[in-house]
């Protein structure tokens, strides 16, 4: 494997600018996604295009111009059912929904028509539409723009959902979410845009609905997703040097959701923690603990345990932010308490 | 630029409302009766708008539909007998039972589904005329949605969405009086929603929904303009619908004299009367029509009341995700 390092974000500007080359049913839109639409000197000088406010679709109207790389008006319902119409037609739009919280403005076409077309109209119609949203807090970014809601996704059955945590998975594991003919919630943590990590050049998929183990261990199962991996993996060096040995397993896809790696490890480990940024009512910590205790009950030697946000917006000043957000510290204490 | 109609396309609009009425009226009696489970809306008083506005249309070119979508669906040619298995929860239905009368779709035929949401064909269609545009066809999309739709944010949206992309769209608003059981008059803060088309810079016209000549000539318009990458017109036809919001609905907000007085300017008479007056078809062209259509609604009711109910394992199939340990 190549040894070439890439940024979260470029991880993924790489994945949507290999998809585009490859299939010109590709099509990028949202808010800014090029940028500068309508104004001569950005018209004529695309590379200098704005990509996003995070950067992320930056330079690819340079290459595929402004009829697939198409900036919407600020109108999120209209961009969310264009993706739905145009999937449904024969494109496979990538649409940007700029922050997760801005879900109540175009719901529905999410869930109620692209989620529910193939179901609803017989197994009849296919939606393969990727809607990238940015979650996480970590920026003072403050309660509308700072939230996690992946677990409202994975609600919705005709929803698949993806939450990656490192370049390497983000890359593959967009190039699938591409390629798959039905929807996709592609999440992306903003604080780990900036993360870099090794990213081959070639193209390749990680398929939906793989867990992949992060770190071996035998002693307790951490579950994690997005950022919260990379603080669990910072708690299980931590639990290492007081002799605990955590097995760190990223789900990367909360639907569908792999079932079956997390009862291996808990099968080993016999005992569970599970962080999550989203809210804990109703939601993905709580689901994943239903579950092994469900499935796994007579394999576990301590109650679950979870490690989440408070049930609370997201507050807004560093102080509060910092409070709000479990971390390496929350992490390790809450599966100390299992032993 | 008016579009002469000819004797095949009159015949065929004919047969087409023709069928949308009489559908209407067994789905009226089969819901009352009990036969046809949930929720139905009928169509009944405004088939010149979807017959009229398909008839510009060809197979490829699309539709969105609403809640109330029988017409729409007859009209850009899905089964009837498929549609009729469907409205009753059928194994054999256009959706397998899955859908219902709300969700009735064939994309096959261009038909992206009627719509439980009132006002979310905006985006979608936003979405089919996107494609059609990225491709490089000539597909034109016609997005049907009613007077009450017109209030909902996605459709204004919509409207400047297609407005500033220039996309092949016809928006057509079937003015029926009534949103729900709330008069226009009360919901809506203009008297014409055509004259909405200038807040996005689109051409507005107002016609006579319930003349099949005049739909079919301002969507013949429309529908060139679309083709010809002009952008997307807003076509409002006024008309009404015999019936309350769905079946079962008392409609107490509605007066007899009101729609006695609708429909004595009926559709089908109307249209009938001018194919005669105007040599386009002879009485006996109508009769054979009138008996064909008896026959073909015959043998699709009676497909659809023959037809099995799918099996139960058929509510795990077509999602997306499958989860192997059933969690319930």
């Amino acid at each position: 494997m190549s040894e070439r390092k890439l940024t979260f974000r470029e991880a993924i500007n790489e994945a949507l600018r290999l998809e585009m080359r490859r299939d010109p049913r590709v099509i990028v839109l949202g808010e800014d996604v090029a940028g500068g639409a309508n104004i001569p000197h950005l018209e004529e000088k695309n590379d200098e295009a704005f990509g996003g406010p995070l950067g992320v679709t930056k330079g690819l109207v340079t290459e595929f111009g402004r009829g697939r790389v198409i900036d919407t008006p600020i109108s999120e319902s209209a961009i969310m059912g264009a993706a739905v119409g145009s999937a449904l037609t024969g494109l496979r739009p990538v649409a940007e929904l700029m922050f997760i919280d801005f879900l109540g403005v175009c719901l529905d076409q999410i869930s109620n028509q692209g989620g529910k077309f193939r179901y609803m109209f017989g197994g009849k119609a296919e939606v393969p539409m990727v809607v990238r949203t940015t979650i996480g807090a970590g920026l003072c970014a403050a309660a509308q723009h700072s939230g996690s809601y992946y677990s409202v996704f994975t609600h919705y059955p005709g929803l698949k959902v993806v939450v990656p945590a490192t370049p390497y998975d983000a890359k593959g594991l967009l190039i699938s979410a591409i390629r798959d003919p039905d929807p996709v919630i592609f999440c992306e943590h903003k604080m780990l845009y900036d993360v870099a990590g090794t990213c081959p050049e070639e193209e390749y998929i990680i398929p939906l609905g793989a867990a992949d183990v992060k770190r071996a261990g035998k002693d307790v199962t951490i579950v994690a997703t997005a950022r919260m991996l990379h603080f669990a993996l910072e708690a299980a060096e931590e639990l290492a040097t007081s002799g605990v040995d955590a097995e760190v397993v990223d789900l990367r896809s909360l639907s569908p959701l792999d079932e079956d790696a997390i009862l291996e490890s808990v099968k080993k480990t016999h005992r569970i923690a599970v962080v999550d940024e989203d809210n804990p009512r109703c939601g993905l910590a709580g689901d994943i603990v239903a579950f092994v205790a469900q499935f796994a009950f007579d394999d576990l030697d301590a109650p679950p345990v979870t490690v989440t946000v408070p049930h609370t917006p997201v507050p807004f000043s560093p102080a509060l932010e910092a409070a709000y957000l479990p971390d390496a510290a929350k992490i390790a204490a809450a599966v100390r308490s299992l032993f | 630029m008016t579009q002469q109609m000819t004797r095949e396309v009159a015949l065929w609009i004919y047969e087409r409302m023709c069928l949308i009425r009489n559908l209407e009226e067994r789905v009226v009696d089969g819901v009352m009766k009990g036969k046809i489970p949930g929720f139905a809306h009928v169509y009944a008083g405004e088939e010149a708008i979807a017959a009229g506005a398909c008839a510009q249309l060809t197979e490829r070119d699309y539709i969105t539909s609403t809640h109330r979508g029988h017409g729409h669906c007859i009209s850009k040619g899905v089964d009837v007998k498929k549609m009729a298995a469907e409205l009753y929860g059928k194994a054999t239905g256009a959706c397998k039972g899955k859908g219902g009368s709300m969700h009735i779709a064939d994309i096959d035929k261009g038909m992206l589904g009627a719509n439980g949401i009132v006002g979310a064909g905006g985006p979608i269609a936003c979405g089919s005329a996107l494609s059609a545009k990225t491709r490089m066809t000539d597909q034109v999309t016609v997005c049907f949605f009613g007077d009450g739709a017109a209030e909902q944010g996605t459709m204004h949206e919509s409207m400047n969405f297609a407005s500033i992309l220039k996309l092949p769209l016809v928006f057509v608003c079937e003015h029926n009086v009534y949103g729900e059981a709330t008069p226009a008059s009360y919901h809506c803060s203009v008297g014409d929603i055509c004259a909405r088309g200038a807040a996005y810079n689109i051409p507005g016209v107002k016609i006579d929904g319930t003349d099949a000549f005049a739909v079919y000539e301002a969507v013949g318009e429309a529908v060139a303009r679309a083709r010809e990458g002009k952008g997307p017109s807003l076509i409002e036809a006024k008309a009404f619908r015999y019936y309350g919001h769905y079946v079962g609905d008392p409609a107490t907000y509605m007066t007899k004299e009101e729609i006695d007085g609708y429909r004595a300017t009926d559709p089908i008479d109307k249209f009938r009367a001018r194919l005669l007056r105007d040599g386009l078809a002879l009485a006996a062209d109508l009769e054979k029509i009138d008996a064909r259509v008896l026959e073909t609604l015959e043998e699709a009711l009676a497909y659809a009341e023959s037809s099995p109910w799918p099996a139960p394992q058929e509510v795990l199939g077509d999602v997306y995700a499958v989860y192997n340990r059933q969690r319930r």
